[in-house]
């Protein structure tokens, strides 16, 4: 099987998907990133040169509405599901 | 037929006449889920206490039966439609304690329609995985055989409608969960065109390909629920502005005439051969039913595995960006600063399937590896879309198995992530085309597994597989599915 991506590069993908992994995580990801990426190779046996890629799956036209205001979710609703508030907003550890 | 067995519509013939009181029916559902949830696993959440109020309405005649054919209606809901003020996990530890403050709009036109909700089914955590072992909160088991998988990602529902758990049930379908579970547990599911139903409300998984629909016990089920659930709903900008046909009233009309394709890519090397045999049983079926058969080309059937599992694990690193442990969801109590915060978050909360896809959609989508990819793959999904439109130029419809093989083990696939994509080969193609299909009961395995149909049609074509199905239904001896559990 080739090699299609290293650790080092699943770390950095990690990274980027703001993911930890473990040691053993790591090794496995990487195994089992390289099995399933191999497989995608098959649809390099498809010329697919000037064909439009399909990002949608049926016609769709831009949707306008009126600018107009509505009521919205409500304060106490919106953060009842934080973990952390003091009721205004929501709290995070400090970043500045 | 045992209460719990009825079909919808059935249930509602008693109801309206009165022999039978809602809350008796939410009872002896409730009493079932008692008993057999500890064996099946097909809730996560049972919502006793609000169906017993909400049947007590119509039984003091404070809500009107007769004002909708759902109403009182006690039904199933993936857990990964969002009902407010119930807890909404997805399966996963990630959303274990949120309690969504809006409903869904399938939801919302379900309580409209006067529907009972029993509880929230078990899924595949966040909807990703073909066997219901992603779920954080456990699989859940078939019910035909408690060792082999329910199918997935709407196990939950598929297993709790056959297992008589609730008269039928919601699912979602992003690359074949709802007719693959359906499959597997013996009972009807439907995949609507993209954009037929609503995705308000629905926790995103792939955005492109998912949709809601029906799981139910026979096909006019399907088709009134389906009823109730198609429409224009402003708040999904993806949602089809076109009017919804009459589904019941579809069915009654004869398929005598009707040109069925069958596809030679989908008799491939691997497929089991009970799975084969049940095919040809039931293109026989068709023909005596009066429909012709043709014989199309899908020439890039294969190729549908390699690109969904590049464009729907794309999409989700997206969409799963928002759990940052912030807003809603699980925080990791560990965090130094804001970046381990999310980083702690996500990684405590994710199970290794959502990982793994957060991990292979960030791949496909970083720079220099996006053009090889994601774009590749979209560029495969026009032309699998476009082998679709050509096949049914030739026929009204397609036929074609659910799934190469019947349920399998518990715990055979789980630790090969690519055996369990590839044996969703029969249904990412549709998914990846926009069209609808059906998944309708078809005959067993030798070890007496249900094996399920796949019935496609063109883009909006419901009415006309809804049709077929229930002529192919009602031809055969293999409903109500009704599995031995007890």
């Amino acid at each position: 099987m080739r090699e299609k991506i290293s650790e080092t590069e699943v770390l950095r993908v990690a990274d980027l998907a703001r993911l930890e992994l473990t040691e053993a995580e790591k090794t496995r990801m990487t195994e089992q990133m390289n099995q399933i990426l191999n497989y995608m190779e098959t649809l390099n046996e498809l010329e697919t040169e000037g064909i439009e890629p399909m990002t949608h799956a049926i016609q769709l036209q831009n949707v306008f509405r009126p600018d107009e205001i509505k009521e919205s979710l409500d304060r106490e609703l919106g953060l009842a599901n934080a973990p952390q508030s003091d009721g205004a907003n929501f709290i995070v550890p400090k970043v500045i | 037929m045992p209460l719990h067995s009825l079909p919808v519509h059935e249930l509602r013939h008693l109801l309206v006449q009165k022999e039978i009181k809602v809350s008796e029916v939410v009872q002896a559902y409730l009493d079932r889920v008692e008993t057999l949830n500890v064996k099946i696993n097909a809730y996560v959440t049972v919502m006793g206490e609000s169906a017993l109020k909400e049947a007590g309405l119509y039984d003091e005649g404070r809500k009107d039966l007769n004002a909708s054919p759902l109403a009182g209606v006690p039904l199933a809901i993936k857990d990964v439609l969002c009902l407010r003020g119930t807890r909404t996990t997805c399966g996963s530890k990630m959303l274990e304690n949120f309690v969504p403050p809006y409903d869904a709009t399938v939801i919302e036109w379900m309580k409209s329609a006067g529907a009972v909700f029993l509880g929230k089914t078990n899924l595949d955590e966040f909807a990703m995985g073909s066997s219901n072992e992603n779920s954080a909160f456990g699989p859940t088991r078939n019910p035909w055989n408690l060792s082999k998988v329910s199918g997935g990602s709407s196990g939950g529902s598929a297993a709790a409608v056959a297992a008589g758990l609730c008269s039928a049930a919601l699912g979602t379908d992003t690359g074949g969960s709802i007719r693959q579970p359906a499959s597997f547990c013996g009972v009807v599911g439907l995949k609507p065109t993209y954009g037929r139903v609503s995705r308000y409300g629905l926790v995103a998984f792939a955005s492109s390909l998912d949709q809601v629909g029906p799981i139910a016990r026979d096909v006019e089920d399907a088709a009134l629920l389906l009823q109730t659930m198609a429409g224009y709903d402003s708040r999904d900008t993806t949602c089809v502005d076109l009017p919804v046909p009459d589904y019941m009233g579809g069915l009654k009309k004869s398929i005598g005439g009707m040109k069925l394709g069958i596809p030679k890519e989908y008799l491939i090397d691997g497929i089991h051969p009970d799975v084969a045999l049940s095919m040809e049983k039931a293109i026989e079926t068709f023909r005596t039913l009066g429909a012709e058969t043709v014989e199309v080309s899908l020439p890039h059937t294969h190729y549908g595995v390699a690109a969904y599992y590049i464009i729907a694990p794309a999409e989700a690193s997206s969409n799963l960006a928002r759990y940052d442990g912030v807003k809603y969801g699980h925080r990791s109590t560990d965090a130094r600063d804001l970046l381990s915060l999310y980083r702690r978050s996500r990684s405590e909360g994710f199970g290794a399937e959502v990982k793994r896809r957060i991990m292979l959609g960030t791949y496909a989508l970083s720079a220099g590896y996006y053009d090889a990819y994601y774009k590749k793959a979209s560029q495969v999904r026009t032309l699998i879309r476009n082998d679709f439109l050509k096949a049914f130029e030739k026929c009204d419809a397609i036929i074609a198995p659910v799934a190469p093989i019947p349920p399998f083990d518990i715990g055979e696939k789980v630790d090969d992530p690519l055996q369990m994509y590839l044996s969703d080969i029969f249904t990412l193609p549709a998914s990846l085309a926009g069209i609808p299909g059906i998944s309708v009961p078809c005959g067993f395995s030798g070890e007496h597994l249900p094996i399920g149909l796949q019935i496609l049609g063109p883009h909006f074509a419901e009415e006309s597989i809804l049709r077929l199905a229930h002529h192919f239904e009602r031809a055969t001896d293999h409903h109500p599915g009704r599995p031995p559990v007890e």
